[in-house]
């Protein structure tokens, strides 16, 4: 499927895996203000992308063409991937609805059988370690158990592409580092291309394949960071001289790019 | 004076009020809320029986009867309740069709205003309209046009009760969380899909309190109704009208109970709909 861009008819990807391309890719909004300049960026299957920068670079903007609920106003921007999973910075759960009835609201919405959203959220909630909570309304549950639940949510479709917008940013650390830890291991078994979006150095390079840096007004990617570390990741790489130097170059590009 | 209509109407009924939160206070002030409306009714029953027995010549006293003779004089009288509890029941029939065509036709009609902009700004002034136009100035209007009979005593009921049914499901079905319908767009949910799995849903704390509110005026539309289409079976209304004019103190004192009652009783009614549908998710205090 492709996204609503203004350019490019959905031909072929160029490889089998790739799940995004951006070119060039510019946003200007209609009071003039660059929220988005000159991008390029390409994930796939298997690439876990993580853009750091400072609060209104234009990285949530990123996020939205890569969604489709905004369009780029220049360049291509191309999503191949058959469902994207898109994770909010809030849970989005919806009040109203159980656990479990929140986790099969995607698999409703797709038009999925009963029988296949049933098994879909029971899966889901499985791997995000819910089980036990199906039945509890969202007011029931910590920051960290919403944030399991609108996962499993987006779990439920097998997306492609899993957009996530600053997900933990509003969680203790202790919680955002255990949920960084599943998240990768959803990412080793699931396979997914991700675009995750932080304002953390930490958290980009202990959760991604390549830590992109942008810089703002207008947003930019000023540098690209390859990480180096394998799928094994446990919390101890936090305290490793490479995790830290690697840290260290990404904190300062911010700062370059900032000034 | 103790026993009046007052309450349905005290709610505030305007465009894009939030739903009214019924604070639920802690458990700590729960006595001091109950000894203190309690006290302040013992103090206003004593003022009452000063004015009837203090204040009053024996012969005036059918203005104010003291409050034990609503009692003695109405509620254990045959020939005053026979009259006042079929009454009521028509009352009560007069109320509730109003208020379920009222609920149906403004449900929908805000359901049409929330789906386009043109619609909105075509039926929401007609709304206001409702909202601003003295209904008591339309009653000899309806009355001229659809008899002085039942059809008439609901058509008022429903005028009355129309607005905040409109303007509470418009407003909780406008006021849905964003990321919810980025959410929906996101999935590519269709019109009806957003409707039914998220608007309404979202909207129904704010729709309940409109029907609370549209219940006790509801009420009010029946006892105006009655009270201007003197003709055929009478609702409290109508006794009303006939106790006072034959200075029937006791008995036109315990009919007001019973209409104050009816108000009291459909607001709760709702209050308790409100709480055993919504009520599980939607929290209506502010200070927890």
């Amino acid at each position: 499927m492709s996204a609503p861009a203004p350019t490019a008819p959905p031909a072929a990807p160029p490889t089998a895996t790739r799940v995004l391309e951006f070119a060039d890719v510019a946003r200007q909004f209609p009071d003039g203000t660059v929220a988005l300049e000159g991008v390029d960026l390409t994930i796939d299957r298997g690439e876990f992308v993580t853009v750091v920068g400072p609060s209104g670079c234009g990285k949530s903007t990123l996020l939205r063409i890569a969604s489709g609920l905004d369009a780029a106003s220049a360049g291509s921007a191309r999503v191949d991937a058959e469902r994207i999973g898109y994770v909010f910075q809030d849970a989005t759960l919806l009040p109203w609805r159980s656990v479990k009835k929140n986790v099969e609201l995607l698999a409703e919405l797709h038009g999925m059988s009963r029988t296949a959203t049933n098994q879909a959220a029971l899966d889901a909630i499985e791997l995000v370690g819910l089980r036990g909570h199906e039945k509890k309304l969202p007011r029931a549950l910590s920051g960290g158990m919403k944030m399991r639940a609108s996962l499993a949510r987006s779990l439920t479709l097998d997306p492609d592409l899993f957009l996530f917008d600053e997900p933990f940013g509003a969680l203790d650390e202790i919680t955002r580092e255990r949920l960084n830890d599943e998240l990768i291991r959803l990412f080793v078994a699931k396979g997914f291309g991700a675009l995750f979006i932080t304002h953390s150095v930490s958290e980009a390079v202990y959760m991604s394949t390549r830590v992109l840096v942008m810089s703002g007004r207008p947003g930019r990617i000023v540098e690209s960071f390859d990480v180096p570390f394998g799928s094994d990741r446990t919390p101890e790489l936090r305290f490793t001289p490479e995790f830290a130097k690697l840290a260290g170059e990404v904190s300062h590009a911010l700062r370059e790019g900032h000034s | 004076m103790t026993a009046t209509l007052e309450t349905p109407t005290t709610t505030p009924v305007a465009a894009g009020t939030t739903p009214a939160p019924v604070v639920r206070r802690r458990r700590g002030r729960r006595a001091v809320n109950l000894v203190l409306p309690v006290a302040v009714f013992a103090a206003l029953l004593g003022v009452w029986y000063a004015i009837t027995y203090l204040v009053l010549d024996p012969g005036r006293r059918f203005l104010m009867p003291a409050p034990h003779t609503l009692v003695t004089d109405a509620l254990l009288d045959p020939t005053i309740t026979d009259k006042v509890w079929p009454a009521l029941g028509r009352s009560i029939v007069v109320t509730f069709t109003g208020l379920a065509i009222a609920i149906v036709i403004g449900m929908l009609w805000a359901i049409a205003m929330s789906q386009s902009k043109a619609v909105e700004s075509s039926l929401y002034p007609y709304a206001v309209a409702l909202q601003c136009i003295p209904i008591l100035a339309l009653v000899p209007l309806i009355g001229f046009w659809f008899g002085f009979g039942f059809p008439s005593r609901v058509i008022v009921c429903v005028m009355i009760a129309l607005f905040p049914i409109v303007s509470n499901t418009l407003f909780g079905i406008q006021s849905v969380d964003r990321g919810h319908h980025e959410l929906f767009t996101l999935h590519k949910a269709g019109r009806t899909t957003r409707l039914l799995k998220l608007q309404l849903p979202a909207a129904l704390p704010a729709i309940f309190a409109g029907f609370r509110i549209s219940a006790g005026l509801s009420v009010v539309g029946a006892i105006v109704g009655d009270l201007f289409f003197k003709q055929g079976e009478p609702g409290l209304g109508i006794l009303l009208s006939n106790f006072s004019s034959r200075l029937q103190g006791a008995p036109l004192f315990f009919t007001i109970v019973v209409t104050a009652a009816l108000g009291f009783a459909v607001f709760f009614l709702f209050g308790w709909l409100s709480k055993l549908v919504v009520g599980s998710w939607y929290d209506q205090s502010r200070d927890r």
